[in-house]
């Protein structure tokens, strides 16, 4: 086959961590003009190649070549000078400051070592109509959605255009779509293919396999931080590809399909009345029952979150009052609520959830230890056997207790957060966004997790951006629309994800 | 890159540890001592009392290593407390008014009762500071400084401006007198360790510490009391501060409301951060802190050794604390010896304390 040669190509890649080895042997290559998906499961390799190719970590073996040259990329500032750019998930720019300087930062056009503003602002609006963009450069970027912030961020990867250095011939984009929404995805797609006519070679990761099957023209494959496969999109078709990601057949998925959520769901756990913050959700009646299931539907920004915190004292309520068991709790702080027996996993696992310099083995006792006070250690043999039940039932990987819980790829993450709430028994699960920015299988495990919790007689609540996900698992829907509770819908087999997005579009329950 | 053979794997697991480096600059240091000293590392018995530049660096480091190791547990957290000099002056001063104004100054029970007095009055200014910076919001650097800076006024309001001298012996053998050979206060700075090591290690204090220091948005959403762990542990650092109090004016038998543990917590600072404890919070060590705080009185003792003329003392300090932090960081050992004294990937959290370490350490021991 005469295929081109490629722009980028990685052979033999081997990176290692104390006592983990995150890839062996991996080629990987790039084409011109193409988009290519980098697919695997949580802990399979994709961060730590993408992190080696832009020169975040180094390498432990093999070669990179770009453009036929061999190149050693040992900063990340290399990796820009030689061409290559990363955008990821999270946006790593000033939102106080405008478009425009957010796009030049580091590099604006100076005379005299002055900042040549005027300048500055006509070239930034340039590069954005170029592009096709309709941003208006000297608007803060804050007062922009997070989507266009993340297409100024690519802007902005893609260097200035003026003929400084070689320019963008790889662009690697690290789950940029993980909290957009569709018509957002669809102006992000747009830009990517419009890169991709003028020859630049896209790497992109994300979980959403649609997507990628949207998008894309070939995929690279890895499991266990080896390569399966490379393909073309075409010629491989979704259940082809995730057996390829599980290494094992279909079937994890469908199994919960199948799985019967318990019907006889008990006495009334906790009940909120008139519960409300201003600025964050309206006030809103709730009650939850032992064992139920709530799933919270609804967009971005429509209060889901504000509503768990409230039930958690992460916010102090302004209004209204919270009963648990039939005692009303002050929910004047989390202690409260966890006292309760309420837990609480954030949606922003590093900020609000580990404590990255601790190990995996720290952060899971963390919220047992801090109920038990300090003076009150878990004795070391107790501590260590319910570390290794829950390391072992939840399948955490590395299962090595001692690793620092930063160095864990994001699934794995989120389930030692999901131990250290478990290993507290408590009576009421709140999960927000449990799943995102994690691969399909650890996706499954979590969901079958939070359905087998449930049998036991644990309540949760749990709240997904993903419709299907929350109507899989949920008794009862409650709908949120522009921080009010709208609807509370009990689920049925006439529930259906376009009737939910009715009441979310409406906003009226019928 | 070759295969790694037994030796260089165990080389590298060594160096990795966390103590590697405070440890191998405290020996670097001791050894440039010898071809000035040839005797430097003989320690010799004379009047039943052991003699030695070692016994020295210990005994003259000991209020130092006190100091530094509460500050330890305040910088864990995140937080910092420039408080401690003035709290050194404090204790000293109160003890030894209150022994003066005794008819019998050697009277064990009034020099207990002196000790427990100043003491006490430790604890109280960390209690303050603990309460400024975890219930009131105040940045720590802020809230500590209040006290650095009326505590000395304190202090010379207590001594009435004068300096206070006693003649006590029960008091002298806190900071001046020997036990089984060794000084005294010896023994007291390796109770303090083996206390705070206990309070840290045996129980969750430690642990909770870390989470506080390491995130503390995420500490108070899995429920840890975390006012009441910052206000404990600036109370232990005020109250190491005050043992330190105790020990300085018992070695001079004297109150200097002024001069008593003057710029004292810097070097605490520095010995904390020498010993490889990120000033940005979180992981600990309190060895690596007693190393750290032996590193630099060691230094100290140097200058006088090698004969570093006094105008450039400070300099020539300042100089070798930059190389130590230098030292220290990972990224400069992989960019000036290569990849192999670097770490990989994964940088130790001392990295870039040491960084910002060697950037302020310079002006900061110019004054000291």
């Amino acid at each position: 086959m005469a295929e081109p040669r490629p722009v980028l190509e990685m052979t033999g890649i081997v990176k290692e961590f104390p006592g983990v080895r995150a890839l062996s042997d991996v080629d990987f290559r790039l084409f011109p003009g193409e988009i290519h998906a980098l697919m695997g499961e949580n802990g399979a390799g994709k961060s730590t190649l993408i992190k080696v190719l832009t020169g975040v970590y180094s390498l432990d073996g093999g070669t990179i070549t770009l453009d036929g040259r061999s190149v050693r990329i040992a900063s990340p500032l290399q990796a820009q000078q030689a061409g290559i750019s990363t955008v990821y998930q999270e946006v790593n720019l000033c939102p106080n400051l405008s478009v425009a300087e957010n796009i030049f930062i580091g590099r604006e056009p100076t005379r005299l070592g002055r900042i040549q503003w005027k300048q500055l602002r006509r070239r930034a609006a340039e590069l954005v109509d170029r592009l096709g963009l309709d941003i208006d450069v000297s608007a803060p970027l804050s007062s922009y959605p997070l989507a266009v912030q993340q297409l100024v961020a690519i802007v902005r990867s893609l260097g200035t255009g003026d003929g400084e250095g070689p320019g963008t011939k790889v662009l690697v984009l690290d789950e940029p779509t993980s909290s957009l929404d569709r018509d957002e995805v669809l102006q992000l797609f747009a830009l990517m293919r419009r890169l991709k006519d003028e020859g630049v070679a896209i790497l992109f990761v994300s979980h959403f396999l649609d997507q990628i099957y949207e998008v894309c023209d070939r995929m690279t494959v890895l499991r266990n931080g080896t390569l399966v496969g490379e393909h073309m999109v075409r010629d491989l078709d979704q259940v082809g590809l995730v057996q390829l990601m599980l290494g094992k057949a279909m079937g994890q998925l469908d199994e919960l399909h199948e799985h019967q959520l318990r019907s006889d769901v008990g006495e009334t756990l906790l009940r909120a009345d008139g519960l409300g913050r201003t600025g964050g959700i309206a006030p809103f009646d709730l009650e939850i029952k032992k064992g139920e299931v709530i799933g919270l539907a609804g967009l971005l920004g429509s209060g889901r979150t504000e509503l768990a915190r409230l039930l958690f004292g992460a916010d102090q309520p302004d209004a209204g009052k919270v009963s648990i068991g039939g005692k009303q709790v002050s929910m004047s702080a989390p202690n409260d609520a966890i006292g309760a027996g309420v837990a609480f996993c954030s949606e922003n696992r590093k900020s609000e959830g580990l404590v990255p310099d601790l190990t995996v083995r720290e952060n899971i006792i963390l919220a047992l230890q801090a109920s038990r006070g300090w003076t009150r250690p878990i004795p070391v043999s107790q501590r260590d056997e319910l570390v290794a039940k829950y390391i072992k039932a939840l399948d955490i990987r590395p299962a090595n207790p001692e690793a620092r819980v930063g160095q864990l790829s994001g699934g794995n993450q989120q389930k030692v957060l999901l131990a250290r709430w478990l290993i507290t028994q408590p009576k009421l699960l709140i999960l927000d966004e449990p799943t995102r920015g994690i691969d399909i299988g650890a996706k499954a495990e979590i969901q079958k997790l939070v359905v087998s919790l449930s049998e036991d007689g644990m309540s949760v609540l749990y709240i997904a951006a993903e419709l299907e996900e929350v109507l899989r698992l949920s008794h009862t829907i409650g709908v949120l629309r522009d921080r009010r509770l709208v609807a509370q819908i009990a689920n049925g087999p006439e529930i259906t994800t376009s009737r939910i997005l009715e009441t979310i579009a409406s906003g009226e329950h019928q | 890159m070759t295969t790694p053979s037994t030796t260089s794997s165990r080389w590298r697991a060594l160096t990795r540890h966390h103590l590697f480096w405070p440890v191998a600059v405290l020996v670097l240091l001791l050894l440039v001592n010898v071809p000035f000293t040839p005797d430097f590392f003989s320690i010799k018995m004379a009047d039943g009392h052991l003699y030695g530049s070692l016994v020295s660096i210990v005994l003259f480091g000991s209020p130092l290593i006190l100091v530094a190791v509460g500050m330890t547990l305040v910088i864990a957290t995140g937080g910092i407390d420039l408080s401690v000099g003035a709290v050194v002056a404090i204790t000293g001063a109160l003890a030894c008014s209150y022994i003066s104004d005794q008819s019998d100054q050697s009277a064990l029970s009034g020099v207990l009762l002196a000790m427990g007095l100043g003491l006490l009055a430790a604890v109280v200014c960390g209690l303050w500071n603990g309460f400024l910076v975890a219930r009131m919001g105040i940045q720590p650097i802020i809230a500590t400084l209040i006290i650095m800076v009326a505590g000395r006024g304190v202090a010379q309001l207590i001594t009435d401006g004068q300096i206070i001298t006693i003649n006590s012996s029960p008091y002298k053998l806190i900071g001046g007198g020997y036990w089984l050979t060794l000084p005294f206060s010896i023994f007291v700075v390796a109770a303090v360790v083996a206390v705070t090591v206990v309070l840290t290690r045996r129980t969750a204090l430690g642990l909770l510490v870390e989470a506080v220091g390491g995130n503390a948005e995420a500490s108070r959403l899995v429920g840890i009391r975390s006012r009441r762990i910052k206000i404990m542990v600036y109370m232990f650092c005020a109250l190491c501060a005050g043992i330190a109090g105790l020990m300085i004016s018992s070695n001079t038998s004297a109150a200097d409301g002024n001069n008593a543990g003057l710029w004292i917590e810097l070097d605490a600072i520095l010995a904390v951060v020498i010993g490889g404890t990120s000033l940005l919070g979180g992981r600990f060590s309190v060895g690596g802190t007693v190393i750290g705080a032996l590193v630099i009185q060691t230094l100290t003792t140097t200058i006088y050794t090698i004969g570093v003329p006094t105008q450039t003392n400070l300099v020539f300090k300042a100089a070798v604390v930059i190389a130590v932090c230098l030292m220290q960081s990972p990224k400069f050992r992989a960019k000036v010896f290569g990849a192999r004294f670097g770490a990989k990937g994964s940088t130790t959290p001392a990295a870039a304390p040491a960084d910002t370490a060697a950037t302020e350490a310079a002006p900061k021991m110019e004054v000291s």
